[in-house]
């Protein structure tokens, strides 16, 4: 990884010329940066705030629910708040969440001097404010935002009014965002490694990473596809997804799926690499099975390009089909009982402290294993047959992007707000934030477990009676957390303003490079790539 | 952290741009092409759309020069080559994955959906029998409903053959072009490459023509049923990425013209010509799958 080069001098002219300029001032710096650790704090206020947005929509949904019969909003609007809270969440607070992650992190992690291509960092993240202006502003157009869900599915997907080339182009412009941000992301692990920084020697949030990235530009060019055949079925006469002309609507759902089902990779993978990183930290001892996480987390990535049709069991695919993706599914739990094993074996006979990060780890671990095993009962097709569009699969989604993803995001952000803002976070707050969410989180989803089972069909926005009590429960627990969340927002900006000024290495435990330069880490770090021994990769 | 050390093995030499305007120019331009294309759906005027179509354009022109002049300043060296291979090569496997839903579109429907209408595949009685226990099929077809009414079916001989040969061709002189960039014969290099695009806008033309023939005297339209649906949405994407690659190959022999390539510093060249092979592929694809089978 090491390079000597003819024009050697030329370079460095041109770079130190960067160094004795300041970043520009005001708002020019963040519109022309190229600084991964200014784009990645923008990646992340962006998340956050789509995180809001869409948690404004969910309590919407929980509020209408909280009830039986119509109270509180129109049943189109309620459809239109399920679609966009989906979308929202994914592409708009959990994506950006993880590629802000990686644009803070990974240079740091890998003792790079930067992302490998600065200028496009700065397009895949300007894209985003753009495409979500372009997706929010649906919701104020003739007829509203689109109401079909978010997978799109047609026929109905394709009755939505004005707003549908809108959502379509939005979409596309989110992938191309997304793909962009994960070239640039593999360019950086594969080719910025500093001197002695080995494969497998890799933190295993960039490891975690690399396969995400990967994942990424196999599958959003397919869901690139997949709504082109939308648009040009709607506006151009094509037959895609039109039986009379020989087309096939569920055709949409295979194309769909197969982006699907490694986006709900692309949406947990980084999240079992931040886990991976906190929990040696505070257990004080390295991670177990180092090695063996790698690979588990390559057959995940492997494996979610083959089990996409287990989100389509009742569409009435062939006997075959049915029998191999619902083993293939299950087979999914091989790789990641790895990981779950990994972790208890780090933490078994650790010396283990509780800071918030790794409070939200554990919770990550225990909560996201509820889904985990729900996906399990899932992926068994004669009983997804009878769990098919009930709130028992909203329950099992939300325990793995809930207490799964979103817990990651918010460990990682405490784990990691020191050596971003050079302060301490309050640690009182955030346990406070840590026990109103894990509480806030089952209540809300716990019961709707028992509401899928009992035959409550998702995406409705009234019910029959027997399903009240739950149905308030949850809503009650969306409250507790939703409301929650304005304590980490606090946290977080108590913490950027000031408070206990943070060391460069604030955690005893902690491994890695990014804890070798100062707190908060200087606008730009590892100009000269360190030297990584064995013994440094091994500690 | 703010001091470069000189003589680390590879301090420093990775070369990090200062601030660019051209990304949020970019930005800008992309939302307003977005925004003016759904006004444009929606019947609107399509003035937006330009206008979004011309920043990017701007875009594209400033932010390549800016690169170019980089390049030619000595700024980048392997390590960023590198980047820009990597960079490259997964560009084009996004590309590939974008062609596979299309061509996945086009076996599904042939291999599952028309037989399950017409009865003759056994898993799927009911579909044929409930909903046009008439249909049967033969592919190319249109589908039961006969949308876009009766049409004729581009055979893979005539046009499309000799496209298969144009492309052929220029994917064997964009090669020569590239023995002559690394010999440093320079006239090699700017033949092979304006044969190279001219071969090229040769092919999009003749598509042009293919297309002007479907829709004038065929009958053959993208209403044409889901044969005219895969035919041109397959086709059309590729001829759109056949002029991108054309239009990189014309910056390209520009560049070669004005001297800017050595025997060892090239990538642009070589990015151009991945691009070229790669179009080069989905077309034998296309020409088997869509004319030919």
């Amino acid at each position: 990884m090491t390079a000597t080069t003819a024009g050697h001098d030329a370079v460095h002219d041109g770079h130190d010329h960067g160094h004795e300029h300041a970043p520009p001032r005001g708002l020019w710096r963040w519109l022309s940066t190229t600084n991964h650790k200014d784009i990645g704090t923008m990646y992340l206020v962006l998340s956050l705030t789509m995180f809001f947005i869409g948690g404004a929509m969910a309590l919407v949904i929980r509020a209408e629910l909280f009830r039986p019969g119509l109270q509180l909003v129109e049943p189109m609007f309620f459809n239109q708040m399920t679609t966009m809270h989906a979308l929202v969440m994914i592409f708009g607070a959990v994506m950006p969440a993880f590629v802000g992650l990686a644009n803070w992190l990974i240079p740091m992690m890998v003792g790079a001097p930067d992302m490998a291509l600065p200028r496009m960092n700065n397009w895949s993240f300007w894209i985003m404010p753009f495409a979500f202006a372009l997706l929010l502003s649906t919701l104020f157009m003739d007829g509203g935002g689109p109401a079909g869900g978010w997978t799109l599915y047609p026929p109905l997907s394709l009755q939505t009014g004005a707003a549908f080339p809108f959502v379509i182009l939005s979409i596309h412009m989110m992938g191309v965002s997304s793909v962009m941000g994960a070239i640039n992301i593999i360019a950086t692990i594969l080719n910025l490694r500093a001197p002695g920084m080995t494969l497998m020697r890799m933190p295993l949030f960039v490891w975690t990473w690399l396969i995400t990235a990967y994942l990424l530009i196999a599958v959003m060019p397919v869901l690139a596809g997949a709504v082109t055949m939308l648009l040009t079925d709607k506006y151009f006469g094509t037959s895609f997804f039109n039986a009379a002309g020989g087309g096939d609507p569920v055709m949409f759902q295979h194309i769909f799926w197969f982006f699907g089902h490694p986006e709900v990779y692309i949406m947990i993978l980084p999240a079992f690499g931040i886990v991976s990183q906190i929990i040696p930290t505070f257990a004080r001892k390295p991670l177990f099975g180092y090695a063996s996480m790698v690979y588990a987390t390559a057959s995940i990535a492997f494996l979610s390009f083959i089990v996409w049709g287990h989100h389509m069991f009742t569409v009435g695919m062939p006997l075959a089909g049915e029998l191999f993706f619902m083993y293939a599914t299950m087979l999914i739990a091989v790789p990641t009982g790895v990981k779950v094993f990994n972790w208890i074996s780090t933490m078994w006979r650790g010396s283990m402290t509780f800071e918030t990060p790794m409070l939200f780890a554990i919770a990550f671990v225990v909560l996201f294993t509820i889904g985990g095993f729900s996906g399990l009962m899932l992926a068994i097709a004669p009983a997804d047959f009878q769990y098919q569009d009930t709130y028992f699969v909203v329950a099992h989604f939300h325990y793995v992007l809930v207490p799964g993803a979103v817990f990651s995001i918010m460990a990682a952000a405490y784990y990691w707000l020191p050596k971003w803002t050079g302060h301490m976070y309050d640690e009182k707050l955030g346990r406070l934030h840590f026990w109103c969410s894990a509480i806030g989180v089952n209540i809300l989803f716990f019961p709707q477990h028992f509401l899928g089972l009992a035959g409550m069909p998702r995406r409705i926005p009234d019910y029959a009676l027997q399903f009240a009590e739950f149905n308030m429960i949850s809503s009650i627990g969306a409250f507790i957390f939703g409301f929650s969340q304005l304590i980490f927002l606090w946290v977080v900006i108590k913490c950027v303003r000031g408070g206990e000024p943070a060391p460069a290495k604030p955690w005893e435990g902690a491994h890695g490079l990014e804890w070798t330069v100062p707190s908060p880490a200087p606008h730009h770090t590892f100009q000269t790539p360190p030297q990584i021994t064995e013994a440094e990769a091994h500690s | 952290m703010s001091t470069t050390t000189h003589d680390a093995p590879s301090a420093g030499s990775y070369y990090v741009p200062h601030s660019s305007p051209w990304p949020i120019i970019g930005s800008v331009g992309l939302f307003v092409t977005m925004m003016g294309g759904a006004n444009l759906l929606n019947g609107h005027a399509p003035t937006l759309l330009y206008c979004g179509l011309a920043v990017l354009i701007v875009m594209m022109i400033g932010w390549f020069n800016n690169v170019i002049r980089e390049s030619q300043a000595g700024l980048y060296s392997p390590q960023m080559d590198r980047s820009f291979r990597w960079g490259m090569s997964w560009f084009i496997f996004s590309e590939v994955m974008f062609f596979a839903a299309f061509f996945g579109a086009l076996f599904y429907a042939r291999d599952y959906a028309l037989p399950w209408l017409d009865g003759t595949s056994a898993s799927k009685p009911m579909t044929h029998e409930l909903l046009w226990p008439t249909f049967e099929e033969r592919w190319p077809t249109n589908g039961p409903g006969r949308v876009g009414g009766t049409f004729e079916v581009m055979g893979p001989w005539g046009l499309p053959a000799l496209n298969t040969l144009i492309l052929l061709s220029s994917g064997a002189t964009v090669t020569w072009a590239h023995w002559g960039l690394l010999k440093g014969n320079r006239r090699q290099l700017c033949l092979g490459l304006a044969a190279t695009v001219g071969l090229g806008f040769l092919f999009v033309a003749l598509q042009a023509v293919e297309y002007s023939h479907a829709y004038q005297h065929m009958n053959l339209t993208l209403g044409s049923g889901i044969y005219g649906s895969t035919f041109f949405m397959l086709t059309g994407f590729h001829g759109a990425h056949v002029t991108i690659g054309a239009i990189m190959l014309t910056v390209m022999l520009l560049r070669s013209l004005a001297g800017h390539f050595t025997p060892e510093h090239h990538f642009a060249f070589e990015a151009a010509a991945w691009y070229w092979h790669f179009v080069d592929v989905v077309w034998l694809g296309l020409f088997v799958f869509v004319y030919w089978f």
